[in-house]
């Protein structure tokens, strides 16, 4: 009966070595023989086991979109927009005002006629859109405000659509093996970025945060609009709108002025002003392409061209047919690239000229065709590790875990003898279980997860320290050896138990609530832990059953 | 038997009062540190904070023939503009540098993209770029911009060896905003507590009150012991150290269970001896394994300590201090703390002589030990 138990154990332990065996040094492909090779074994555990960027090197970056900003400019437009629409259809409205703080979003419209309050909600609901927000009336006022549920709608789709926009930038920029999502809690507005093998994050940071709005705008600029009017300072171009509606002014950097003469100090140039109209004609969102083109092959004189998605080319056919003859502008960032005399109707392209390099053209157009973010990005966090650091690390790691691996190695056989060889077999049962425990759930190894590993160690030395010591004591009660061994181990099961489980408490709080690096100790350690009461005393204990078998009437222990 | 104790008969309960005062004493060493060295004017903080807490950057800058000295590097970073900078030596690599730069505040904050554009820049993205610069890495520029005094920095991708021309490359960058600094802080406290409630409601659970309050006030002491060591000796504190400080908290509770577990037995053994003498029996039987596993536990922190590199320095620093004070406070502190308490109670007479008259206080004060069956 005995024997048969044994038998199942002996089965039991064998098959998952081999599983754990194959699992860190086996192909995950087909077998080949170079896979039986020191070399072949080498490149498939390195294959095998994750390393996390602090090993292999690589850019860790925290952002957090500014999704008050968001929640702000929203407002700010829809009071804009809703001021507008009710001018517009000639409704006795005075003026209007927007409160955007904290948790507050407000947008007022002051009426000079209390009673045309219904006719200019539903004129300004034609134009603006005000769904989630809730309407009051009162006297001479009408009150939109934004419930904190429908701020945490808008604020996670800013959120959702920043996401979807920076994964195009990275992909289109060609990190390799990137991870990119949500981090913190849901509401945190942050996301993480994880790029393995960048040392450099420098030109993707720039690129991710760029913000790249372009639009096609009509340039008024009266009295004659040709060719273009320019205004040397921006109150001269103000005063030529002389409070005209939908009037605005912007800076203008014509792209065949000469390059500025004062390279150091670009801010004293002195700068140009157009006047255009709101809204604009077609925006960044309408674009379906855009390229960076050379003009003469010169490197430092790219431009980028764009075409149109079908609707914004509608849009763009019939306003540049009403409008030929007169001048439009190419908007990028609040700032006038390049003012272009309308000769006849286009449809669906264009280009933004200015003096571009291949690269900022490159990014600019790469930026332009993933959309425009909704939000300010804003960076966090990040850690870099260049492959060299790394590299160290895994060397100083390894050393560590071998050297305290070799020093309980040699005691444990000092000082247990026999029963050293057992505690040692379960040692490296442990370690070799865990890195396959680690390979199963994808998890990766860090170097905290290397510590945790060697913590891991000291645990499962503890377990079989527990159980030889008490063995040591049984015997030297004068109880019999096979009476020893099970008592040793029946009795050290339960403090072992009990040891294990509030360890696991602790690590699994560090996986919950730690971040990052932290989860990868918790990671190995619990794994290190589950795994040890396996090895520390199913394996430790059937290898003392199995001395016995073979010798029933055993006098001696070696512990 | 090749044994380091055996028959160990010491009087632990009895010792309990000089053991105490040598843990008031550390602790006080440390408040004094901390308390002192936050109220001195101009000096350092209670605690070295790394820029996992308080928010910075950190760099690790590789030279390749002639490293500047510190004081060196610390006057190139003034001369930009930088003065709180914390500049160490690697203690195991020869050429390279680790520099702590604090927070600096960008001043483009709020600045919006009407005023950040600049017609006469080149180009849209080249003035979003100053921005974005002003306000992310302003450390890191710095840094680079302190360092270029005494070279040039490798170009992009390419490697320190690759590039002739170059003197230093930065290999390693760590920045923390300042919200980031505070979250990883708060979840820092929050992850600790959670930790010592969990084993407090674990130990209440599987033994008594009493002793969940004994086993979670030492590892509280063992938390601040370790605490007082780095503030006395200024020893940085990151994230990692939160980890390692959560590992001792597992060991040092390993270590009470172990003895509580024993004395539990021991009740059930020895119906007619008093709560203090099987006390003082259970830390004399288990203290072989105490001994072994910490001493194991010790090594292999030792090795990490020796080995694991800059990195890893203050997690082992951390493990190091631990591993010693979690042994002590299981014998000083846990053991003491739920004898004393269950005398409190009135259920457990805490003597020095074995008891004769005892029995009936002994036998209440098991009561509340050996409520759960002893499984087998």
């Amino acid at each position: 009966m005995k024997n048969s138990s044994l038998l199942i154990r002996t089965v039991i332990i064998v098959v998952i070595t081999l599983i754990g065996i194959y699992l860190v040094i086996g192909p995950r492909g087909s077998v080949e023989a170079s896979d039986f090779s020191w070399q072949g074994i080498k490149q498939n555990v390195s294959e095998n086991i994750n390393l996390g960027l602090d090993l292999r090197g690589g850019s860790h970056l925290v952002m957090r979109v500014k999704t008050d900003d968001y929640l702000k400019k929203l407002t700010q437009n829809n009071e804009a927009a809703a001021l507008a629409a009710a001018k517009e259809a000639q409704l006795p409205v005075a003026d209007g005002s927007f409160v955007a703080a904290g948790n507050n979003y407000q947008v007022t419209l002051n009426l000079t006629d209390g009673s045309q309050a219904q006719a200019v909600i539903d004129e300004v609901k034609k134009k603006v859109d005000f769904s989630g927000w809730t309407e009051s009336t009162n006297g001479n006022q009408i009150n939109w405000s934004l419930p904190v549920a429908a701020q945490k709608v808008l604020a996670d789709q800013a959120v959702t659509q920043a996401e979807r926009i920076i994964e195009s930038r990275i992909n289109a920029f060609g990190v390799k093996e990137p991870t990119f999502q949500r981090h913190g809690a849901s509401d945190s507005g942050q996301l993480l970025l994880q790029m393995p093998g960048v040392d450099d994050p420098e030109r993707i940071k720039d690129l991710i945060k760029a913000e790249s709005r372009l639009s096609l705008m009509k340039i008024v600029s009266p009295p004659n609009p040709s060719p273009v009017q320019i205004y040397p300072t921006k109150e001269a171009a103000e005063q030529s709108i002389a409070g005209a509606p939908n009037r605005r002014v912007m800076v203008y950097a014509d792209r065949d002025a000469a390059a500025p003469v004062n390279q150091t100090q670009p801010d004293q140039q002195p700068k140009q002003y157009v006047v255009i109209e709101e809204p604009e004609v077609v925006g960044g969102n309408e674009l379906r392409d855009a390229s960076a083109v050379s003009r003469t092959g010169n490197d430092s004189d790219y431009q980028i061209s764009f075409s149109f998605k079908p609707n914004g080319a509608q849009k763009f056919g019939e306003w540049t047919g009403k409008n030929i003859g007169n001048y439009m502008a190419v908007v990028l960032n609040d700032e006038v690239k390049s003012a272009a005399y309308i000769k006849s109707q286009i449809f669906d392209s264009g280009e933004i000229s200015g003096r571009f390099t291949k690269g900022t053209a490159e990014d600019l157009a790469l930026t332009l065709k993933s959309g425009a973010l909704p939000a300010q990005i804003e960076y966090q966090e990040e850690r870099t590790v260049g492959p060299s650091l790394g590299a160290d690390s895994i060397r100083a790691g390894v050393l560590a875990s071998v050297a305290g691996l070799v020093f309980i190695v040699i005691f444990m056989l000092i000082y247990y003898r026999g029963a050293g060889v057992n505690a040692v077999i379960a040692l490296l049962l442990n370690m070799l279980l865990t890195l396959a425990g680690l390979i199963v759930l994808d998890s990766t190894l860090t170097l905290p997860g290397i510590a945790g590993l060697i913590l891991g160690i000291g645990m499962a030395v503890d377990s079989n320290v527990l159980i030889f010591e008490r063995m040591r004591e049984e015997l030297r009660a004068g109880k019999s050896v096979a009476k020893s061994i099970e008592q040793g181990f029946d009795r050290a099961f339960i403090t072992i138990i009990d040891t294990h489980v509030t360890t696991i408490i602790s690590a699994v709080i560090l996986y919950m609530y730690g971040s990052g690096p932290i989860r990868g100790f918790a990671v190995t350690l619990i794994l290190g832990l589950l795994i040890n009461l396996f090895s520390a005393v199913f394996v430790s204990r059937t290898i003392f059953m199995w001395l016995l078998e073979r010798n029933p009437s055993m006098k001696k222990l070696s512990i | 038997m090749f044994q380091i104790f055996t028959n160990i008969n010491v009087d632990w309960m009895g010792l309990r009062k000089p053991l105490i005062a040598v843990s008031v004493l550390v602790l006080l060493a440390g408040l004094i540190s901390a308390v002192g060295r936050q109220l001195t004017p101009g000096g350092t903080d209670a605690f070295n904070l790394g820029v996992d807490f308080q928010g910075g950057t950190f760099i690790t800058a590789k030279f390749k023939n002639q490293k500047p000295s510190e004081d060196e590097i610390r006057t190139a970073l003034q001369n930009v503009g930088v003065n709180e900078s914390v500049i160490q030596a690697s203690t195991d690599k020869q050429d390279e540098v680790l520099i702590k730069v604090p927070l600096i505040a960008g001043n483009t904050e709020n600045q919006t993209p009407e005023n950040a554009a600049n017609p006469d820049a080149q180009t849209g993205l080249d003035t979003a770029t100053q921005t974005q610069n002003n306000q992310v890495n302003a450390g890191r520029d710095k840094v680079r911009q302190a360092l270029s005094t005494f070279g040039k920095e490798a170009e992009g991708t390419s490697s320190l060896a690759d590039d002739a021309a170059a003197s230093y490359k930065i290999v390693g960058t760590d920045y923390v905003g300042p919200v980031a600094g505070e979250q990883l802080r708060n979840q820092a406290v929050l992850a600790t507590l959670l930790g010592l409630i969990g084993i407090l409601l674990f130990i209440a659970f599987r033994y008594d009150w009493t002793y969940a309050a004994g086993a979670v006030i030492a590892v509280f002491h063992d938390v601040l012991i370790t605490l007082a060591f780095f503030s006395v000796f200024q020893w940085e504190v990151s994230l990692t150290v939160l980890a390692a400080l959560l590992t001792l908290v597992g060991f040092s509770v390993n270590d009470s269970i172990v003895i509580f577990d024993r004395i539990r037995e021991n009740l059930t053994l020895h119906r007619d001896r008093s709560l203090y003498s099987l006390t003082n029996q259970s830390i004399n039987q288990t203290m072989s394994r105490t001994i072994v596993t910490n001493g194991l536990v010790f090594l292999a922190v030792l090795a990490l300590v020796l080995f694991g590199g800059e990195v890893l320095r203050g997690f082992s620093l951390a493990l190091f201090v631990g591993s010693i004070t979690g042994t002590y406070s299981t014998i000083a502190i846990a053991s003491p703390i739920a004898i004393w308490w269950q005398d409190k109670l009135g259920a457990a007479q805490v003597r020095r002589t074995e008891v004769q008259k005892t029995e009936q206080l002994a036998s209440a004060s098991r009561r509340s030990v050996s409520r759960r069956p002893i499984a087998r």
